[in-house]
């Protein structure tokens, strides 16, 4: 085949002298700069593009723009394999690899056009019908077969090797558009003063007009695009995004668009220059201008899907912008005026035109040169051809009188245009029906919008210039600018006044319908309308859920006009009565790379380390998550597994010393007058009357009655507490007591914030604890007399001022250290270097928890919020003498029984057996319903101290059951054992090791 | 959409977290009470809504920003906001 | 007329021009025995089983707009019962149950893939939890299967198992016999039974008030007039709130906006229904291809349907970490379901203080997977008087009882569940 056999030797904004190099299918060719891939692979001679979603039909090109239904393609190979891709979209780049989609083994000869044959039987609905017998071939054969039949192209399982960017830009005027009327309400706006940001989907400013061979005050458009641009450019207020598509409008004038910033250079250049792929905008304007264009509709008639067949726009747009002839002997056939341009400027370019217009009359008629055959009332039939469009028959409507076979290889369709409405619509307004140019448009468009040129259904230049300088006046006075005087219109040549008559499919006798297509791209026929509507799915939206009508890529940007026109036919009724379908976003397909941004992958969610954690690196910790934080779960040593090292931590704490950080509690500092009764009515318990320099345990409640939270509250002073509250709570606790203070008590005078960040914390827990920090700490005493159990202190290690809270979380004597945690490694390690001698050894989380489920803490498994305090054993704790929150709804009839899940502990029968945390608890293991499980285990450890497992539950009327045995079951181990029901406590159950 | 907190100024939804329903109370003390008798009435706070579509008065926090909490009037059907006030009045007068 | 081999042959030899009106288009009657306010899933479900199971067929369905426009056709189509109360696992499992059996009770393929609902988790705490759910659910006969991360791996290859991964995955809780339906052909299969039956499903006619006499329901007021009924059910779940209000209801829900996503076709690249712990986030592959995708609630009081960019971005985020192949998938297109919100997290099906008012609703994310059971039990319950075993917990006075359905663990902020 001749190289670019299509392309005419000059015309175009295409730069000849720059050839680009791409494939299609492994076949080399070449296109020039300016071109897309549709307009390359037509220059080349291509036609034949892909194959159809159901029944493999060949396709190929249809339009020039983003509302391309057939040619989808899949760029690239490898990590950078994009399917589906619009050719019509695709900037041409040296090297683009291109490939068909949806055929085997090959686009030519497709296995799968055999489907084609099946078209009788494979109409809308099929499936609910069928495949019901017998039952078993249903999951065995059939599902997986029409799974194996689903989608377009084939993504690669790689992780996308590209990155993405978010970016926000704030604006007094967002104008989407930057054809002729996008330009016009841009410069009047920027007059103004205002904020302007012109969007664009095209690499260069121009819509449709790029795609004309028209003047402006005399100069060709493409002078006068140019200078209206360059005078934006000068603008500092105004700002231009070109290549982005605006796919969304939200709540409060916020809009979404997405930004190509390097899909055109092709993977080397965009490595190379190491910007994101991909850019999306989250842009916030006080006042929008949807000047989006329009959409030409097909027109439906029988093979009208052929490869060949083509929007009259598009064939135009790809002569005038791209200088390819799409083809020789070509037949125009239109509802409407507009077309006729295409008609006059393929005959100008040296093509065969006839054209064929169901309509008796044309205005459009006047610009063509007398040579060219107008078939006044008549429609194409019998379209002739497989991969290529060969011939057809123009034949009279009415079905009476001479047909005309004429051989054609390109036939240019136009049902007339369709306002671009949809970022007007995706917040619900709908567009009303304008039968003066067949179509849906938005003449209100609501708050804070204005609408111009074809989105505001103008298919006149001189009018859209006109009211588009109104609409960007109008939106800068919105603004509150001062607009001054409107600039006059530049002029623009009359032809003729637009004027369509709709035409929503052939007359019955002219068509059989099941070949009629309305949505291409998802093989929806006439046929499957007319099918839908005799079944009772006639509805606008049935028909379009039961024919699948409009949910391809394209979104049914060609198709849904067309349906509704057929609907409202086949119905009886008037558009205007049937309505639309809503518009949705996104307005066009969107990466969800694009969409996450930054946060994927290990930036999916920041990661918080506490001051200390270089120490626990250096030591090789094992890391743990929670919430975003890593902690050390425990610190191997070498040949060392994970059960050695948890009892070695535990025995040294509970025979000597060790030591965790707990930086990762939450802790609020509180002051004022009223901080003692703000955290009675927070707590179940009270700290009003707690002495200066003592600590408490505290619980509290959300208000439906069930446990929130609990930690410590001290009392440094007077008016001044210091609270913990657990990791996972940090966050949610503030906010409650913000909430409690701000909305329910805001007359109590008492201030606090996080400090959370601002403390590093350390519990240095064993029998030789005091020892150990008794040698390091000055400026306290701690002695057991002079800092009893609970007391609260300040010193100094090695000059750091450090606050003492002698608490115990692990059952032994044991103190918390927090200090700033700017020097909070260096407090860590002066206690490691003092505690030497004594074998202090370091603990991570899990020997916590062994300790804590030793002694019967509760922790995140049991607050799980379904617990009361009276479940959990702490209801004795609640005052009896003051309002806190959750204290009514705690009291409910069915929270005090003594049948609620309650804790308990659990010892195995058997000295070696061992179940895990979330077994459950049965009498009998034999039984199966939903009654059998009485309550779960919450905790299950080895106990290093018991030498045996020991757990906690929660178990139903658990606290008069302790010494009865039962069944610990965990089905999805296949474990059973026998425990003894204990109390929830297994070490030093008086308590008396923490008092020495 | 936008929360024009009247501390901050206006900001994107992201900096706010939702606080429900604005225009129950709490009961006061329910200490010394018949536990009976006044469930109505913190069921009518804890638990039930009257969920309307149209204008709803409602909490939000402005936990990114300034952290006050604030009663939003925002219409259900279409998401606009009327009016955004500080739910406490104090921390208006500090304000001013 | 019935769906068979030789039906579809026939008409496919014959154009398809054969195929009668799957349903009638009725005029209301001036009264019925039940009126079912709704014609949704669950609606139609509920009218479907009062012919199928208690012979109740003088029944009206009342739908203000068109038949299946609520969250019916809106939702991610999947089916489970992996819950963690006994209640709902019940419930959900008899659903399941219904599900396998539907599209030949039905005589409309309704499309059920069981391709398996696989829980991905992270942390040792979420495995713990993993493990209680599972048990609880193999306690009731439920099927629960356990994985590892290279089971994990092996299943959905397209998952980020790797320890680089921000939340690294450490295994999974897979129920096999869960899977995906497709969704409108519910509401159709059940709509069509329920007029083959002789129950009447009237499209645009809404429900503007019910008539209440000494504290009985006597009837309903509709666009198409006043309408006298023995017994009328609420089901209508997304607005609840609004048509509770009209007979006096205050109940224990908030409408919240669940957005769906939905992404371009390409070959199955998905067999297995995923969700993750590290975040609200599940998937599915479409029989056409497309992935859908639910995240968060977009977290505030909605009766719009439609959701904010915020929440897409964010599910976008979830999608592009977990399944890092997926970053250059696009989406089309996304949409809001309301969602009923209860207070715990679990539905309503009850009596209501009006005699013979019935109420179904509150089905926060578990509307869809609970159509069949959520029919099948709100019809014994209209017919009976009395709750069927399976919803009897599902009342609004668990809430005053403090006994409560309470599956996320959430407190009454229904936006959190």
């Amino acid at each position: 085949m001749n190289q670019q056999s299509n392309r005419l030797p000059n015309g175009g904004m295409i730069d000849r002298s720059r050839v680009i190099n791409f494939s299609f299918d492994r076949r080399f060719y070449t296109g020039h700069q300016g071109d897309t891939l549709a307009s390359a692979l037509m220059a080349n001679g291509v036609t034949l593009t892909g194959r159809s979603f159901k029944y493999h039909r060949p396709r190929g090109i249809y339009t020039a723009g983003p509302e391309e239904p057939n040619a989808l393609v899949t760029l690239g190979h490898g990590a950078r394999t994009e399917p589906n891709i619009a050719a019509t979209t695709v900037e041409l780049f040296e090297g683009l690899e291109a490939f068909s989609q949806n055929r085997w083994p090959s686009l030519r000869f497709d296995l799968l056009a055999i489907n084609s044959l099946f078209k009788p039987l494979l109409s809308a609905g099929f499936y609910y019908k069928t495949f019901m017998w017998p039952r078993s071939f249903w999951y065995a054969l059939y599902e997986p077969m029409i799974r194996r039949a689903a989608g377009l192209g084939a993504l690669q399982n790689e992780p996308d090797p590209d990155h993405y960017e978010h970016s926000h830009i704030h604006c007094d005027i967002l104008i989407v558009g930057a054809g002729p009327a996008g330009l016009v309400a841009a410069s009047e706006a920027a007059k103004t003063g205002a904020r302007v940001l012109l969007v664009d989907d095209q690499q260069t400013p121009g819509g449709y007009l790029s795609g004309e061979q028209l003047e402006i005050d005399h100069k060709p458009t493409k002078q006068w695009v140019c200078h209206i641009k360059d005078q934006l450019r000068l603008k500092e207020h105004v700002q231009m995004l070109s290549r982005t598509t605006v796919v969304g409008r939200y709540d409060g004038m916020t809009f979404s668009a997405v930004e190509r910033v390097c899909d055109h250079l092709g993977d080397q250049q965009a490595q190379a220059a190491d910007l994101p792929r991909q850019r999306l905008w989250t842009i916030h304007a006080k006042q929008f201008i949807c000047a989006a264009g329009a959409i030409e509709r097909p027109l439906v008639f029988d093979n009208n899907d052929c490869p060949g067949v083509m929007l009259a726009g598009a064939a135009r747009s790809y002569l005038n912008r791209y200088g390819v002839l799409p083809g020789r002997d070509v037949i125009v056939f239109t509802n409407n005026d507009d077309a006729y341009r295409t008609a006059r400027d393929l005959s100008a370019a040296g093509a065969d035109v006839s054209v064929v217009d169901t309509r008796k009359s044309a205005a459009g008629a006047a610009i063509l040169p007398a040579d060219i055959k107008i078939f006044y009332e008549h429609a194409l039939t019998e379209i002739a051809g497989t991969i290529q469009v060969t011939s057809a028959h123009i034949t009279p409507l009415s079905g009476e009188g001479e047909k005309h076979l004429k051989t054609c290889d390109l036939i240019c369709v136009s049902g007339g245009w369709n306002p671009t409405t949809h970022l007007l619509s995706h917040l619900g307004q709908r567009p009303d029906w304008s039968e003066d140019i067949a179509a849906f448009s938005l003449a209100e468009p609501g708050d804070n919008a204005f609408v111009a040129g074809g989105a505001a259904g103008s298919f006149d230049l001189a009018d859209t210039l006109e009211k588009a300088a109104q609409a960007g006046c109008h939106a800068a006075k919105a603004c509150g600018l001062d607009a001054g005087e409107q600039t006059p219109s530049p002029l623009v040549p009359q032809d003729f006044t637009y004027g369509i008559d709709a035409f929503w499919k052939m007359p019955d006798h002219l068509c059989d319908g099941s070949k009629s297509f309305v949505d291409l791209q998802n093989d929806v026929t006439v046929g499957d309308l007319q099918l839908a509507q005799r079944e009772g799915f006639g509805h606008a939206e049935h028909a379009k859920r039961y024919t699948t009508l409009g949910m391809g890529t394209d979104q049914g940007k060609l198709s849904n006009v067309n349906a509704l026109g057929i609907l409202s036919q086949l119905r009886g009724k008037t558009l205007a009565e049937t309505g639309t379908t809503t518009y949705r976003p996104l307005y066009g397909p969107v990466a969800l790379g694009t969409l996450a941004g930054q946060q994927k992958g290990a930036a999916f969610a920041p990661v918080r380390h506490s001051a200390i954690h270089a120490w626990h690196a250096a030591q090789g910790a094992v890391l743990t998550h929670a919430g975003l934080w890593l902690r050390p779960y425990y610190y191997p040593r070498p040949g060392e597994d994970f059960a050695a090292a948890v009892k070695r931590e535990v025995l040294a704490v509970r025979s000597s010393v060790g030591m965790v950080d707990v930086s990762t509690l939450g802790k609020i500092e509180m002051k004022g007058p009223d901080a003692g009764v703000f955290l009675d009515r927070l707590y179940i318990n009270s700290f009003s009357k707690m002495k200066i320099g003592r600590a408490r345990y505290g619980a509290m409640l959300r208000e439906d009655g069930m446990m929130f939270d609990d930690g410590t509250v001290s009392r440094l002073a007077r008016n001044h507490y210091f609270i913990t509250v657990t990791t996972v709570n940090a966050g949610p606790v503030l906010a409650h007591m913000e909430f409690c203070h701000q909305t329910i008590w805001p007359e109590l005078d008492v201030q606090f914030c996080t400090v959370s960040e601002n403390w590093a914390a350390m519990a240095v827990a064993g029998p030789k604890s005091r020892d150990v920090l008794a040698s390091v700490i000055d400026e306290l005493d701690l002695d057991n007399e002079a800092f009893p159990f609970m007391a609260v202190g300040n010193g100094t290690i090695n000059g750091a001022f450090v606050r003492i809270f002698r608490i115990s979380f692990s059952g032994e004597l044991a103190y918390e250290v927090y200090a700033d945690a700017r020097v909070g490694q260096g407090v860590w390690e002066a206690i490691m270097f003092a505690g030497q001698s004594m074998g202090i050894t370091a603990y991570g989380t899990e020997a916590m928890t062994v300790m804590r489920t030793e002694k019967g803490h509760v922790a995140g498994p049991e607050l799980d919020g379904r617990t009361t305090a009276h479940d959990l054993g702490l209801g004795r704790m609640m005052s009896q003498k003051k309002d806190f929150i959750g204290r009514r709804m705690a009291h409910r009839d069915g929270l005090v029984l003594d049948t609620t899940k309650q804790l308990v502990g659990l010892k195995p029968v058997e000295a070696g057996a061992s179940f895990k945390m979330g077994a459950h608890l049965v009498e009998d293991p034999t039984l199966i319903g939903p009654d059998v499980s009485q309550g779960h285990v919450t905790t299950a450890v080895y106990s290093p101290s018991c030498d045996h497992f020991i757990g906690l539950a929660l178990l139903d009327g658990g606290r008069k059951r302790i010494g009865e045995q039962i069944f610990v079951v965990s089905p999805l181990h296949n474990e059973q054992i026998e425990a003894v029901i204990s109390e929830p406590v297994f070490v030093d159950p008086e308590g008396e090791r923490t008092h020495v | 959409m936008l929360i024009d907190c009247p501390w901050c100024g206006e900001r994107p939804l992201h900096e706010f977290t939702y606080g429900g329903d604005a225009n129950t109370t709490r009961p006061l003390e329910s200490t010394n009470k018949d536990p009976g008798e006044d469930l109505a009435a913190w069921m009518d706070h804890v638990y039930l809504r009257a969920n309307p579509a149209g204008p709803h008065k409602e909490y939000w926090h402005h936990v990114s920003g300034c952290r006050s909490w604030l009663i939003v009037t925002r219409d259900t059907t279409t998401h606009i906001i009327d009016q955004v006030a500080f739910a406490a009045p104090r921390a208006k007068e500090v304000q001013e | 007329m019935r769906y068979s081999a030789r039906s579809l042959l026939r008409n496919a030899l014959s154009g398809q021009k054969h195929w009668p009106k799957v349903w009638r288009e009725p005029e209301p009657k001036p009264a019925y025995d039940v009126i079912i306010v709704g014609g949704g899933g669950h609606g139609l479900a509920t009218a479907h089983y009062l012919a199928r199971n208690h012979g109740i067929t003088n029944v009206a369905v009342l739908e203000k707009g068109y038949l299946g426009n609520g969250n019916i056709g809106r939702n991610t189509t999947i089916v489970r019962s992996n819950y963690l109360c006994p209640a709902n696992i019940a419930f959900n499992d008899h659903s399941l149950k219904l599900w396998e059996n539907l599209s030949s009770e039905l005589n409309y393929n309704v499309m059920l893939s069981q391709r398996g609902v696989l829980n991905v988790f992270h942390t040792p705490a979420q495995r713990d939890a993993a493990i209680r759910r599972g048990n609880a659910m193999a306690l009731q006969g439920v099927d629960a299967v356990l994985l590892d991360r290279k089971d994990v791996k092996k299943l959905v290859p397209i998952i980020d198992t790797s320890a680089k991964a921000r939340f690294p995955i450490m295994g999974g809780l897979l129920q096999p016999r869960g899977g995906s339906v497709r969704h409108d052909a519910v509401a159709w299969g059940y709509a069509r039974s329920a007029d083959a039956q002789g129950i009447d499903v009237i499209q645009n006619c809404e429900v503007t008030g019910f008539t209440i006499e000494n504290g009985k329901v006597l009837g309903v007021q509709t666009s198409l007039g006043a309408i006298k009924a023995k017994k009328v059910a609420i089901c209508v779940a997304g607005r609840s709130s609004l048509v509770g209000a009209m007979a006096g209801l205050r109940l224990p829900i908030e409408s919240h906006v669940l957005q769906s996503y939905v992404t371009e076709p390409v070959k199955p690249i998905l067999d297995t229904v995923v969700s993750f712990g590290a975040a609200h986030f599940a998937v599915v592959q479409s029989d056409k291809g497309g992935l859908v995708f639910n995240g968060d609630l977009d977290g505030y009081n909605s009766y719009a349907q439609r959701g904010n960019m915020q929440t897409l971005t964010s599910a976008a985020a979830c999608a592009a970490s977990f399944m890092p192949c997926f970053g250059r998938l696009r989406m089309l297109r996304h949409w809001g379901g309301i969602n009923d919100m209860t207070m715990d997290g679990s539905p309503i099906i009850t009596k209501t203080p009006v005699k013979g008012l019935y109420f179904n609703g509150g089905w926060c994310y578990g509307g869809f997977k609970g159509t069949p059971a959520s029919g099948w039990t709100y019809a014994h319950l209209i017919a009976n008087d009395q709750p069927h075993d399976l919803a009897a917990k599902f009342t609004l006075s668990r809430f005053e009882t403090g006994l409560t359905l309470n599956e996320s663990g959430h407190g009454p902020m229904p936006g959190e569940h």
